[in-house]
Parts: C-alpha cells; sequence; structure tokens
C-alpha cells in the first residue's frame, strides 16, 4: 500500500513548482495514495521482454532543413501576453539572485 | 424553421442555394446563444464580432460561386485550441488574459475552408476531466437536464451541438474527452486516429494521447470536418503523411458483411443497466443490418485506467511545466524566481490539474519512474497489441462509451477515482491511438441519452463513419433532440 507522507508531498511540490496550502498537502497525500494502490496492480503484470510504448505510430526521426520553417513570430507579438516586459525582453526576476543579499 | 438546427450538410446545401445567408444563420446562432448561455454556460467566449465579419465574407464569396467544405458555416471551438486573436483561455485561470498571435493547425484549416467561428466553449481545466466540473468559468449543464454535467472536457462543445447553438464544434479527446459527452449528451463525437490531426496549437496535456476531434449532429458532418482537418503538417512531426479520403464519401455503404467485435470486458457489473442494454440493442441492431457479431476478448482493459493515470499525468506535469509566469499567463511575484514559479502556479492552476501534476511528477521521479512510467508504458504496449490482434479479426469493435448516463453536478467531484472511472470505456482506444466514435443509441429511465461506442483500426476512420451512418439510417435516437426541450 502506497502511503504518501506530508514531507513526500511537500518534495514533490517542490519538483512540480507548486505552493499547496497545508489543507492541499493533507489532501493529496491522501487522494495519491488511493490513486497509486489502483496502480499497484500493473505490478501482477507480466512485461517480462515487452517494450515500452515510446509512441504508438510507426514513424521514426522526422528530418527537415535546418532553416525557419515558415513561421516566425514578430517580437511585439511574442511579448503582449507577457506579465511584464521591458518593451523588448521579458522581465524576469535575477535567477542567481540571492535573496539574503 | 429555425436555422440552427441545420447540420452542416443542409447548411451547406441552403447557403449555395441561397434560401439564406451566412449573416442571417450566424445572427441567429449569436441570438440564440446570448438568451442560452447564461443558463448553460457552453461558451467561455462568444466571438461575435469576428464571427459576423467571417459570415459576412462567406457570403461575399458565396456570391462569386465560390465552393469551399465550410464555407458560412457556424463552429465552435473548444478553448483549449489556439485561435488567432481570439482569446484562449484552456479552461483556466492561469491563461485569463491570453490571446494567442497564431492558429491552431486545425483551426487554420477551418478557417481556410470558410468555416464561422461562433466562439470558444468550455472545458475542464487543460482539458483534465470528465465533467466539466473543473473549468476556471463555471460548470457547463447538460441541456438534456441541467442539474446534470454533460460530460467533459468537451463539455461545452457536446452541451454546444446538442442545444443547437453551432453546426459542430472541435474538441480534443486524450482519455475520452470527445466520445463521452458526446454520449452524455446525445450527440455525435468522433475521435480521430493519432496522428490523424496535427496538434499544432493545441494547448498539450497528454502529448502521446491527444487527438483533436469533432462533435456534430451526423458522422457526415463530423466526415466532413475530418477531412478538412486532417492530414500532414510540418509543424507537428507527429502528423501523419498518409492520404486524407473525403471522408463523406468513403463512409458510404453498408455494415453488409462488416465483422463487428463485441469485448466482455466492456459489459461488467458496475454499468448502469439501461446503458448495457440500449448497447446490446444497437449491436443487435448492426447485426440485422447484415453485420457479423463476434464476441472476443480484450483481456487487460481493466488495467487501461492505472495505465492511463500514470502516462497521462507524467506527460501532463512536463506540458505544463511551461506556465511559469514568464511570458505569458498570470504572475504572482514571490521572493524569488523559484518562488515566483510556485506561487503562480499554485494560484493558477485548479485543484485537479495540481493533483495531476503531482501524480505526474510523481511518477517520474527518482526511485520511481520504472516502477510506475515505464512499467505503464510495457503495459500499454500490451493493450495496442490486443487491439491489433482483435482487429485481425473484426473491422470494427462495438461497445458502450461511459458506464452511466449524464450524473448530477456535484456528485463525483470529491473522489477522484470514481470520477476516472467514467472514462473506463474511452481510456483504451487512445492508449492504443486507434480511432472511436460515439453514436446515440437510446434514453436510460430518466430520459438521459445513451452512446454506442465503436472503435476502428487505426486511419480506418471511414469504417466507424460508415457504421455510425448506416445505424442512423435505421434508428430514430438522434432524431431527438435536447433543443426541443431547451
Amino acid at each position: 500500500m502506497a502511503r504518501l507522507t506530508v514531507e513526500e508531498v511537500d518534495h514533490i511540490a517542490l519538483l512540480a513548482r507548486l505552493t499547496l496550502s497545508d489543507e492541499e498537502k493533507g489532501l493529496y497525500a491522501q487522494q495519491l495514495s488511493a490513486i497509486l494502490d489502483y496502480a499497484a496492480e500493473l505490478a501482477d503484470i507480466d512485461v517480462e521482454g515487452i517494450p515500452p510504448t515510446a509512441t504508438v505510430l510507426a514513424v521514426h526521426n522526422i528530418l527537415r532543413q535546418d532553416d525557419i520553417a515558415g513561421v516566425s513570430i514578430a517580437r511585439d507579438d511574442a511579448l503582449k501576453n507577457a506579465p511584464r516586459t521591458d518593451g523588448a525582453s521579458f522581465e524576469v526576476q535575477a535567477t542567481f539572485d540571492n535573496k539574503d543579499q | 424553421m429555425t436555422l440552427c438546427t441545420l447540420t452542416i450538410q443542409q447548411a451547406r446545401e441552403g447557403l449555395r442555394a441561397g434560401q439564406f445567408s451566412s449573416v442571417e444563420m450566424t445572427r441567429e446562432f449569436l441570438a440564440r446563444i446570448h438568451e442560452l448561455n447564461p443558463v448553460l454556460n457552453a461558451f467561455i467566449t462568444i466571438n461575435d464580432v469576428e464571427a459576423l465579419a467571417q459570415a459576412q465574407a462567406a457570403d461575399e464569396r458565396i456570391a462569386r460561386s465560390e465552393d469551399t467544405p465550410l464555407l458560412g458555416v457556424p463552429i465552435a471551438i473548444k478553448d483549449v485550441l489556439s485561435t488567432r486573436g481570439l482569446r484562449t483561455t484552456a479552461g483556466s485561470r492561469i491563461l485569463e488574459n491570453y490571446t494567442p498571435t497564431w492558429d491552431a493547425t486545425s483551426v487554420a484549416r477551418l478557417r481556410a475552408a470558410g468555416a464561422v467561428f461562433l466562439g470558444k466553449t468550455n472545458l475542464d481545466e487543460f482539458a483534465m476531466g470528465s465533467s466539466t466540473e473543473n473549468s476556471g468559468y463555471g460548470v457547463t449543464h447538460n441541456p438534456w437536464d441541467q442539474t446534470r454535467v454533460p460530460g467533459g472536457s468537451s463539455g461545452g462543445s457536446a452541451a454546444a451541438v446538442a442545444a443547437d447553438l453551432c453546426c459542430a464544434a472541435l474538441g480534443t479527446d486524450t482519455g475520452g474527452s470527445v466520445r463521452q459527452p458526446a454520449a452524455l449528451c446525445g450527440v455525435i463525437g468522433l475521435k480521430n486516429t493519432y496522428g490523424r490531426v496535427s496538434r499544432y496549437g493545441l494547448i498539450a496535456y497528454g502529448s502521446s494521447l491527444d487527438s483533436i476531434g469533432v462533435l456534430a449532429k451526423t458522422p457526415r458532418d463530423a466526415a466532413i470536418v475530418l477531412s478538412v482537418m486532417g492530414g500532414r503538417d510540418p509543424l507537428d512531426s507527429t502528423s501523419v503523411d498518409t492520404p486524407v479520403p473525403d471522408f463523406a464519401v468513403a463512409m458510404n455503404g453498408s455494415v453488409a458483411g462488416m465483422r463487428v467485435g463485441v469485448p466482455s470486458e466492456y459489459f461488467i457489473e458496475g454499468t448502469q443497466a439501461d446503458v448495457t442494454t440500449a448497447v446490446r440493442a444497437g449491436i443487435e441492431q448492426l447485426r440485422q443490418m447484415g453485420a457479423t457479431v463476434k464476441e472476443i476478448s480484450l483481456p487487460n482493459t481493466r488495467v487501461a485506467l492505472p495505465v492511463y493515470y500514470l502516462i497521462a499525468p507524467a506527460e501532463a506535469s512536463a506540458n505544463l511545466a511551461r506556465f511559469d509566469g514568464v511570458r505569458y499567463g498570470l504572475r504572482v511575484p514571490g521572493e524569488d524566481l523559484i518562488d515566483t514559479y510556485s506561487r503562480t502556479r499554485g494560484a493558477g492552476f485548479g485543484a485537479e490539474v495540481k493533483r495531476r501534476i503531482m501524480l505526474g511528477t510523481y511518477a517520474l521521479s527518482a526511485g520511481y519512474y520504472d516502477a510506475y512510467y515505464i512499467r505503464a508504458q510495457k503495459v500499454r504496449t500490451l493493450i495496442k497489441q490486443e487491439f491489433e490482434r482483435a482487429f485481425e479479426e473484426v473491422d470494427i469493435i462495438a461497445a458502450p462509451v461511459s458506464p452511466t448516463t449524464a450524473f448530477k453536478i456535484g456528485e463525483k467531484v470529491d473522489d477522484p477515482i470514481q470520477m476516472y472511472l467514467a472514462d473506463v470505456f474511452t481510456l483504451p482506444c487512445n492508449l492504443a491511438g486507434i480511432c472511436g466514435i460515439s453514436v446515440p443509441c437510446g434514453f436510460d429511465a430518466a430520459g438521459l441519452p445513451i452512446g454506442l461506442q465503436l472503435l476502428g483500426r487505426a486511419f480506418d476512420e471511414a469504417a466507424i463513419l460508415r457504421a455510425a451512418d448506416a445505424y442512423q439510417r435505421e434508428t430514430s435516437w438522434h432524431k431527438k433532440r435536447a433543443g426541443d426541450r431547451a
């Protein structure tokens, strides 16, 4: 029986970049455990020598010339939906900024 | 006669003959949408201005004797497909103010074929759900009974077709999201073969499972839209370069001699008795029309649900990583960049989306990847092989779409597994990448519609369309309309 702890839920939430309330953490710990219990029956199926499905299609690598594929977005259009820009770029907090400094 | 009840085929005939204009038709639809949407909530965005401009342009082209498959025909689009210049929310608050700068290929092809876009239909957030209750824009109500769900995730599209708010609508089907709402709303729902229609511009949920389909009033209408949308697109390397027939022609014919497989695993305890009875009667009807009916077995059907609920959330957790509050959508500022990402996503996503991201992240995380994700993909191979073997003996497979008719709003929202079970008969088709259609085949004791599911070989949509069309020539279930009640 899979029983996720709140600590495990915290770890997954960090990996998934999700801020969760304490209430959500408790709920997901319980609900994800129930779903994983449901998935436990897969352990009983013999998959010896069976390849995992990567795609249902009989396609291989699709190659093309290394040039622009016909569509390109103007910079103004690309920035139009952004929450913050300086008119030429997306604005975000500094990636390596240390909040203690 | 109202123009809102017309099929695509009838609309094209009337427009071509000059019996009415696209502007008249579009005005009638918009008036009906504005009248009924406050009750049904089938549309998130109504496209009044552009629709009338498109209709005007179509009328001018018709006057010049131009003839394209959807010229002047009013269509609705599920709000997870990108529409140039028209807000696209994916049913999520995180994209409340997002307006794409390009069309999805499916949308672009409809546009080129002359379609009029009435608006964007409601859905479960990011197409994750079976009831449209997970929408960030309120639940859609079933036109047959407004206390009940329309199914999901393409619930807005199904309700819009059922209530005569459009001629047809685009939907998407990752685990049943076209077929199940079609069944619960009593309309045709066509899920195309994976690779048949380009996914470019579809806001991705489960990329190895997502397909774009059609909700329509007749199989022929679904065929017309499929022929417009289908075919290779250089912008989606998983769109297959295989010929796209004129399905409205390729579907002609009867079911005489067609071999119909009936898998015992789709007739199980827990299915509503009315559903089983109606589906069995539908299969008997096909037999009387000359089809050969054969019992078959697809033993791994029972594990399709857990396989799906590992693979789809895993793919979703990767796909939805792009919603980080940088290039588009909501941003909730935090103490540092990671905190901004986490707060943005925590505030912008709804409960079911967060649940699936968490589940998928877990299934892909170190130590669990082999046990959950890879194992699920191996069992998926078994499910696919099982269908391939079955299709050596039969031409199509017949089964229920959904174990129940439309359930009450709120009935399953607190129990994810009960909600997931609504898709138990539709998920295997997506895992195998084949095609399927939902066809009205009866009503339960409460008068709610029931769907017959017909599954076909990969790229053999013609066979299931032919069977569905032949079935409707001999039955009248589809003639009873929810619009008569609304």
